[in-house]
This record gives C-alpha cells, structure tokens and sequence, in this order.
C-alpha cells in the first residue's frame, strides 16, 4: 500500500480552466444567435476560421515550445481567444485579414509573452487592433446592413464567397454602423432627422440592441456562475454612461447615451473583453478603476477619435495599466487597521 | 434561552465544501479500548517539550505523571493507562514532515488503574489562580488543533477579558468529534465552560454553533437548563455554516465583529477563544480530578467500513483505531491527521494519536482523488472570493513562485492562516497553499540569515576597529623601544670601549671585577625554552580564537605579550650570563696569557670567529622577522649591520697582524662559511613549519566551506606560515650543502 503524500488541502472543488473558458463560450451563445440572425451568416464562418488557425497555431507553438499539447489545448483558452476575435471583426472582413489578425493574437500576443495567463495585453484585442490600423479600409466597409433592411439576404454560400473571393459585390451589403453614421451626421442634422435611417430601425439601432442585450444575458449568466466578478462590467458600463450623460446629454449635438449602451460592442466588450482576468486589474477597487477607465477611454475616443468604434483600444490602454493599479489598491487585510498599498518598501 | 439576541457578523470570503459528516454521527461515541503499546510524544503542545520523570522499566498507574512541564509555556503529561515503560527514544511523530522525536512508550498492563485522584469539591467556591494551576498539572492543551497550554490564555490575561468563546463550529468537512461531544456529554461541558467562566468573568461567553448540527445545538440549550451559574452569561450561537468559521479569528468575527489584530492575541480585544473539547478536558480535571488521557476522535473516510468517533487514549497507534474501524487498506489511497482542509498526510500508521488528533481520515481514490497537474494561473480572481482574511491570493502566488519575498510581505502573506479556500476553488488545480508555506520558509530563513549577517559584519567591524589600534599601540611601542635600543647600543659602545681599554691596561683590575659567581647556563636555558613554548602555545590559541572571531582574542593576546616578555627576559637572562661567562673566559685567558697581548693572531681569530656567528643569529632572527612582517624588523637590521661591520673590523684586525707575522691571511670563503648549524635541528624546524602549514590550510577549507567571514585573515596566516617554512627550507639547504 502506498500512502499518497501531499499538503493541505486535500479536497478541492471539482472544475478546470477549460471548464470556465467552456462557460465564457457558452454564455456567448445568445450574442453569437442575435450576430447571426440581424447581420447574417459571416460571423459563424469568421467563427469556424478563427478557431482553426488559433487552436493550430497554438498547437504549432506549443509544438515549438515542447510543451505538451493536448493539456494545454484542453484549457480552450485559444477558442476563447479566437471567437472573440471573431465577433469583433466585421461579419464580411476578408479571410486573410481574420487569418493575420488570429495568428498575431495567439502567436505574438500570447505566446511570445509565455503562454496563458502570462501576456499582458488581451490577445484577441491586440489581433483586432492590428489589423484595424493595418487595413483601415477593409475593416471599415465590411459590416453588413441588419438583414430585415436588406432586398436580399445574405445567405451562407454570399457569405463564403464575399469572404473567401469576390468582394466586387459587396457594397451591395454592407452599410456603416449606426455609432459611426450618427456621429458623421450629428454635425449637419438634427437627431430626429439622423434616427429616419433605415439602420435605426424603429427602436434605438436595429438589430444591434438585441445583440447587445443577447451579450448582456450571456454576461449575467457569468455572472451568476461567478466566472467573475460585478466589479468591471458594472464600473465600465456606468463610467461610459456618466460620460455619455456629462459630455453629450444633447442628442443633436452628440450621440446619445443609450447608442453608446446598446450599439456597437459595448456589451461584448463589458461582459467578455474588459472582464478576461489575465490581463484585467485583480484586486476589487482596482477592478472597479480599470473597468471606470475602461468605460472612459471607449466614450473618448468615440466621441473624438476616427475610428468606428473603441472597445480594443480602451481595453488595450487599461491592460498597460493594470499592474500599476493592483499595486495601488491592494484590500485590507483582516486584522490590519489600514490598506497596505504602494511598492513595498516606499510606504 | 437567547438564541437570536446575537448579532452576527459575517466573515469576507469563505468556502462551502461537501460536508461528508453525516458517516460518522450515525453511532454514539464508542471506547477504543487498550491498545498493546501506548507512545507517547513528549511535545503534543505549542511551546517547550516536557520533560519525562520516569524511566525504562517504571510500573505508571492511569494518570500519573510522566513528563513535567518545562517552563511556563508548556504543559504535563501523564500515563493514559497503567502498565510499564518499555522506551523513552525517537520515534516518528504526528507533523507534517514526517520527523520523529522523543516518546515515551507504555507496554499497557491491561487492568487500567487508576492512580489515586479527586476532583475540587466546588469549583465555584475555588479560587481561579488554583484552578489554573489544576489545569496546568493536568496537561490540558487546546485539542481544536494548535495544542496552545489552556492555562495561558487563563493565567490573568494583560487585558480585561469582556468575553469568553467557546469555539464548537468545527467547520472542517469529515470532522464530528465535537459534535458528537456535544451531543453525549453536553452536561459535562457546560460544567467545564462555567469552570472558564469563574476564572476568567467575563462579560458574556458565548458558545459558536455552526448550524449544521441541530442535535448538537439542543443538547447544549437543554444542558443549559441545569446550569448552577445564575449569571446567565452563557449563550449558545448557532452560526452560518461557512468554511472556515471554525478558525479562531473568523470566529471572533462572526460573533463579535472585531478583528484580532495583525499579529496580536485575541485578548487584545477582550477576548479568549477555547475549543469545546477542551472545556470537556478542564470539566474532567477539576470536577473529576482526572488529567486528559483520553479523547474523542473521528475516525471516517470511505475507506472505513464503519466510521465512527472514538473515545481514544492519547498514545494509542493509529493502526489500532483503523483496525476497529475496518479499514479496506486497499481501498486506502490518502490517510489524513485532522480533516481534508488542514489536516496533514501520514506516511505510517504507527503514528500515536496525540492530544490535538481530532480526526482521522482514510480516504480512498473517489472521496480524495490525486491531484490533476496543475494548470496555469489565468488570474480569475476566485481565490481572491475565498480568502477569509481578504488577502489576494493569486498576486501572492505569483511572487512567492518568482520567490519576490518583498512583494509577498508587502502582500501580507503573515496573515494568511493556510485555511486552504483558495486551492480548493482554484479552477487551475494551483496548490496556492504550498507556494504559501514555500515562501513564508523563504522569508524566516531570510530573517535569520539577516540576522546572522548583520551580527557578522559588526563583528568584522569591531574587530577591524580593534586591529586599527593595536596597530597604532603597536607603533607606539617600537617607536619607544627602537630609542631605547639606540640608546643601549650607544651605551654598550661605550661600556665596550671602556672595558677594552681596561682589560688592556689593567688585567687584574679586570679579574676582580669579574670574580661574581658564574650564572648556571643550563637553568636559563630551560627558562627560555619554557618561555618560548608558553609563546607558542598562547600565539596558536590566539589564531583559533581570532579564526572563530571569538571575543576572547582581545584575552589571548594580553597572554602572548606576556609570555613574549618573559621570553625576552630569559633570553636577556642568557645574554647577560653569555656576556659574564666570556668576560670571565677573557680574563681567565688573559690570566694565562701573563704577557696580556690582546692581539695575537689566535685571540684574533676567535675575536672574529665569535662576531661571525653572532652576525649568523642576528642575521636568522632578521630574517625570521621579516618572514612573521613583524615591527622588529628595523631593530634587528640595524643589529645585523652592527654586526657585520664588528666582523669586518675583527678581519682587518685579523689580516694586519697576519700581515705582520707573515702568515697567510685566513681563507676568504672558510672565513665566511657559517658555523654549520646542526642540520637535525633545521629539519625539525622544517617539519614544524610543514605542520603549521598543513593545520592553516586545514582552518582556511573549513573557512571556506562554512562560509566564514575570517577567511581573510585565515588566508593571511597561511601565508605567513608558508612563507616561513620556505625560510627554514632554505636554511636546511643551505646547511646541507
């Protein structure tokens, strides 16, 4: 009889990482139906091509690194990583900017910084920013107009060859977001007059508000699972809507608070982006700071920066930050009359 | 009853792991018997061992004394059932690491009998001090886990004590011992907290309940109904069921809101915490008169065919207790000491239960599976949840891998209470806990190497600073003697010239004066010789003293001065007989020489013969000086020069009445050949400074190995000795040839 011989604690709660990467991936079931159903089938097919050069370039790399590869596969850290991507990348971006944008995020930004939990910078945000500053163009006129406002369809074989070949066609589909239209038109017009567009819809920004709303039910489901913690998405969504009341509480003058809510990625960006741990502050003040910063950064640079929208950057600007703030907002510690905070030795 | 006047307080973070309790409640507490050998540690308490009073081959009686305290922070043992001492030597103990130390084994003798005892009659009419003292003598140590003596947190605490917790959540998952205590003796232990009560009086005492045990909880209230003390300060409080609420300080929490300050006592804010078994133990001892032989353990796990709670006697093998409890052993996989959260593995079943054993847990391969591999930190954060004492675990973790001790103090790793909610949410399989220990090791060994250092190098200083005056005395010193050599020497000059003229013209004035009784060579010498081993001796002790950097060095050089003054004293003895002997030897010859003419080439030659060999020693002694740098280095050649001139002198002296009488001047080189000194003596010199050679380098390794700060100097020494034994080779060649 051999008596096994380990420390304390002997019991652990059953669950792996691959088992929380798996909630992430289901939670974004609704977001992913809601993509689908208002803008067509490019998503699902960004999807399928993200996953399979991620999971092989990490398979490659793991390879290269000697690492033992099924093990690391199963944590399904890069099928996370890629299905983000995925749904941040407009639904038409061609094949070769997703394969670029995929294989900087798992080779670059994750594991040349050594691997999961090591990189400091959101891989799949730094894949999207990428290519974005890379390929303005066609990262800009790549998203399709919400289906119901379409003559035709885009179906799955449109999808694949507007993707995979010819683009000649593709204006016949593809219309700016509503975040980017009221900002461009917010200058000549009244906002009575910008929200006739069709892209409106009868509600706030058709098909998008659903989308959003799908991404924040899969979020509370998280949530509720604790995968993570209240603190990000709630201090995000509610610097983003402070700033959106103080700056642009006039809706003819400036895009209004519930766009910024419930258009563009803002709840992607809440529940899935802001809140990926590895490069998230830790401590809960300081998760409450970078998700406020967050929300901050994607107001600025909506309101006066060039691009159609801010997740990426915001959540790349707060990602330098957070080593710094975890050093600053330290908890208090049972028994102890006050935070310790700061570098040690300079208290 | 007061049930619900209690505000709770929750604790931050905390855990909800499967509770695997029922098992072991489903039968009453059953006696494990006599085992057929007892081992008994000798250290079952925080603080220092006792000391055992019997020996091999004793006849002990059920509870007699066996091992008396030591000290104040320590506590009794005694014999747990009659029989004989059959060992008292190493044997492996209940601890982690698997050591072994000293025990006392008892081979039962199956009667368990009693040694004659009695409780105190009243314990509300006793007075505290002596009912400490009862508990004291009666080896009552904490049996929640830690061991901590009981009548310390009793004896008279610094601050007011407002109130008194009685610690029965036993929160940890497998663990029934107290509630089955509870359930089955709820009588004896309120008797036991009002004992507590009566030494301590405090405002309030409350008794925390996790409310997971209902049968527990009524038993205490019903026993409450026959409480004598009618102060009603004791309250039973059922508290949230939530790992780890049975910790002392999230105890406290719960039931008083206050936090025991970081690195403080409970008794600083008022408070004293005691395990429930223990207020069974102290009830025992004082209304019993019986010292704690005996305890409830669990024994439990699914690899038990029956698990059940024990009342075991300390000492008893756990092989004995799985026995009773039909262990499967190939069902076996992890057999834990205390419970699944805290407890440690054991790699033996030998071990003894001791007084803090409240569980034990034979697990097999489904309950307690192998760890998986474990995974990489993803950060997630729910650690940071789990943490009872709002630390953050997973920024600890990752600067205790990275061994940034700075970061892991500054992190509060000192507070953490290994309670382990972290490891087990880790959905990474992290040990988090292990880092934890790993790194609290790496920081007491960096405090005590800060330490060492710290004493080293003010050592170091002290002894530079020490050297930096001796130096300076030192210098003071030649300064004086070089002026008084000087002086001598002009003296001397004088005294010589005086003399000489003398001798030359008065030789039986000269007789006269030199008609003192001769003194006995042969006697001085041993005067010396004595002198010049004491020098010896005193330098080598000196060296070691120095090489230890022992504070006697400043002792053992005090010595070598004196004992080098009294070797300069006999050899000034010699010198002054030498110098008596040849003026009388001068006299003497110049008696027999009746024409008295100083200068025929005979006296000439020893004239010179005789300065020849003095330049030799004067010349060696130099050298010697030299080779040892010491500050007689300038005196000794201004001695030599001294005297190789006076060998001139007596050579041209020599070679002019040569001249004169036509003889042949003496053979340059025979004239120069130093007087042959005795080549065994040289050799022996040689060996000498071989072995002096051999033991510096020898001190010098172990210097090094052990990583000495007198390395320096050791090097220093063997330089010296080298240097001197390549000298003393030199002479011997020189000699040889």
């Amino acid at each position: 009889m051999k008596l096994l011989n380990i420390s304390s604690p002997h019991a652990t709660r059953p669950g792996t990482t691959g088992g929380v990467m798996q909630q992430v991936l289901l939670a974004m079931l609704p977001g992913i139906a809601a993509l689908t159903y208002f803008f067509g089938m490019g998503h699902i097919i960004q999807i399928a091509l993200a996953v399979i050069v991620a999971v092989g370039a990490e398979a490659a790399v793991l390879y290269i690194r000697k690492k033992p590869i099924g093990f690391f596969l199963k944590d399904y850290s890069a099928v996370v990583t890629a299905v983000l991507l995925a749904l941040a990348l407009p639904p038409l971006t061609p094949w070769w900017i997703t394969i670029v944008a995929t294989l900087f995020a798992i080779v670059v930004a994750k594991h040349l910084y050594g691997g999961l939990g090591q990189n400091p910078f959101n891989p799949a945000m730094i894949g999207f920013a990428l290519v974005l500053i890379s390929f303005p163009v066609p990262m800009t006129t790549s998203w399709t107009a919400p289906t119901p406002i379409l003559e035709n369809a885009i179906g799955f074989s449109d999808a694949v060859t507007l993707i995979f070949s010819q683009r000649e066609t593709i204006d016949a589909y593809t219309m700016a977001t509503p975040l980017d239209l009221y900002k461009h038109k917010v200058a000549v017009a009244t906002a009575d007059e910008i929200t006739l567009d069709p892209i409106f819809g009868s509600g706030i920004a058709l098909g998008w508000e659903w989308v959003n709303i799908a991404f924040l039910i899969g979020g509370l489901y998280l949530l509720w699972r604790k995968i993570f913690t209240w603190h990000i998405p709630v201090s995000y969504l509610a610097a983003l809507t402070a700033c959106s009341i103080l700056f642009g509480w006039d809706s003819d003058r400036f895009v209004p608070t519930s766009l910024h809510i419930l258009a563009g990625a803002t709840m992607l960006g809440a529940f899935f982006i802001a809140t990926d741990p590895v490069t998230a502050s830790t401590t809960p003040l300081g998760k409450l700071i970078y998700g406020a910063g967050i929300g901050l950064f994607i107001y600025v640079i909506r309101a006066w920066g060039t691009y159609p929208d801010a997740i990426a950057f915001a959540v790349l600007l707060m990602n330098f930050a957070a080593p710094f703030i975890d050093q600053y907002t330290q908890p208090r510690t049972y028994g102890h009359a006050k935070a310790k905070r700061g570098l040690p030795g300079k208290e | 009853m007061s049930l619900l006047h209690f505000e709770l307080h929750d604790f931050r973070g905390g855990i909800h792991p499967e509770e695997h309790k029922h098992q072991s409640t489903e039968l009453p507490i059953a006696s494990a018997g006599i085992p057929s050998v007892i081992v008994l540690p000798i250290g079952q308490h925080i603080g220092a061992p006792s000391s055992p009073v019997v020996k091999i081959g004793d006849k002990v009686l059920k509870g007699q004394i066996i091992a008396e305290p030591q000290g104040f922070v320590s506590t009794a043992l005694h014999a747990p059932t009659s029989g004989t001492i059959s060992a008292i030597e190493p044997r492996p103990i209940p601890h982690a690491s698997g050591m072994s130390d000293l025990c006392i084994e008892i081979t039962p003798d199956g009667e368990d009998t009693w040694i004659e005892h009695h409780g105190v009659k009243d314990y509300l009419d006793t007075a505290p001090a002596e009912l400490v003292n009862i508990i004291q003598h009666s080896g009552v140590a904490g049996l929640g886990g830690a061991g901590f003596p009981s009548h310390i947190k009793l004896n008279a605490p610094a601050e007011k004590i407002t109130t008194l917790i009685i610690n029965a959540a036993e929160c940890e998952p497998y663990i029934t011992a107290d509630d089955m205590l509870m359930r089955e003796h709820a009588d004896q232990v309120i008797k036991g907290i009002e004992i507590l009560v009566h030494i301590l009086n405090p405002d309030r005492c409350l008794i925390g309940v996790e409310d997971n045990k209902p049968e527990a909880i009524n038993a205490l209230n019903k026993a409450m109904g026959t409480t004598r003390d009618d102060t009603h300060k004791i309250h039973v409080v059922p508290v949230p069921t939530k790992y780890p609420s049975g910790g002392e300080k999230q105890l406290i929490q719960i039931l008083t809101g206050k936090e025991v300050p970081a690195g403080g006592i409970p008794a600083d804010i008022g408070v004293v915490c005691q395990n429930i078994g223990t207020a069974h133990a102290i009830h025992n001892a004082v209304v019993l008169g019986q010292p704690l032989v005996s305890r409830i353990t669990t024994v439990t796990g699914k690899a038990c065919a029956q698990p059940r709670n024990y009342q075991t006697l300390l000492g008893t093998p756990i092989s004995h207790l799985l026995k009773l409890a039909g262990v499967d052993h190939n069902q076996m996989n992890r057999l834990i000491m205390g419970g699944p959260m805290m407890g440690f593995t054991l790699q033996s079943e030998d071990i003894p239960i001791i007084k803090t054993t409240n569980c034990i847990l034979a697990a097999n391969h489904e309950e307690l599976p192998n760890p998986e591999l474990a995974q990489p930190c993803i950060r997630c954060g729910m650690c940071t949840e789990a943490c009872p004492a709002q630390l953050l675990p997973q920024q600890l973790y990752w600067f205790a891998k990275s061994s940034n001790l700075e970061q892991v103090e500054a992190h509060n790793i000192a507070d953490c209470i290994e309670c382990g909610a972290c490891s087990y949410v880790c959905p990474s399989n992290i040990p988090l806990v292990q880092y934890y220990r790993f790194a609290k090791g790496e920081i007491r060994q960096a405090n005590a190497d800060k330490i060492k250092s710290d004493r080293a190098k003010e050592r170091f200083e002290t002894r530079l600073a020490r050297q930096e005056r001796e130096a300076a005395e030192k210098e003071a010193k030649r300064k004086a003697r070089a002026e008084a050599a000087a002086k001598k020497q002009a003296e001397k000059k004088a005294a010589a010239e005086a003399s000489g003229a003398s001798t030359n013209t008065d030789s039986s004035s000269t007789t006269s004066s030199t008609e003192a009784p001769l003194p006995d060579m042969a006697l001085l010498q041993k005067k010396l010789d004595a002198a010049k081993t004491a020098v010896e001796k005193s330098k080598e002790k000196l060296a070691a003293a120095e090489a230890e950097g022992s504070d006697k060095a400043e002792l053992f050089k005090n010595a070598v001065e004196k004992s080098q003054q009294k070797m300069k004293d006999a050899a000034k003895a010699i010198a002054d007989a030498r110098k008596q002997m040849k003026a009388s030897e001068n006299t003497s010859s110049s008696h027999a020489n009746e024409k008295g003419d100083p200068n025929t080439p005979e006296r000439l030659k020893n004239k010179l013969e005789l300065a020849e060999s003095r330049l030799t020693t004067a010349e060696e002694r130099l050298a010697a000086a030299q080779a040892e740098n010491s500050d007689k280095v300038d005196a000794y050649m201004t001695a030599v020069n001294a005297q190789k001139e006076r060998v001139q002198a007596a050579k041209d002296a020599l070679n002019s009445v040569l001249a004169n009488s036509n003889t042949p001047p003496i053979n340059e080189t025979a004239s120069v050949a130093k007087p042959s000194p005795n080549i065994e003596q040289l050799e022996q010199k040689v060996r000498a400074a071989q072995t002096r050679v051999d033991k510096a380098s020898e001190r010098l390794e172990m210097a090094k190995a052990q990583g000495m700060d007198t390395i320096d100097a050791l090097q220093l020494g063997l330089d010296k000795q080298k240097s001197k034994l390549a000298d003393a080779k030199k002479q011997l060649e020189e000699a040889q040839s």
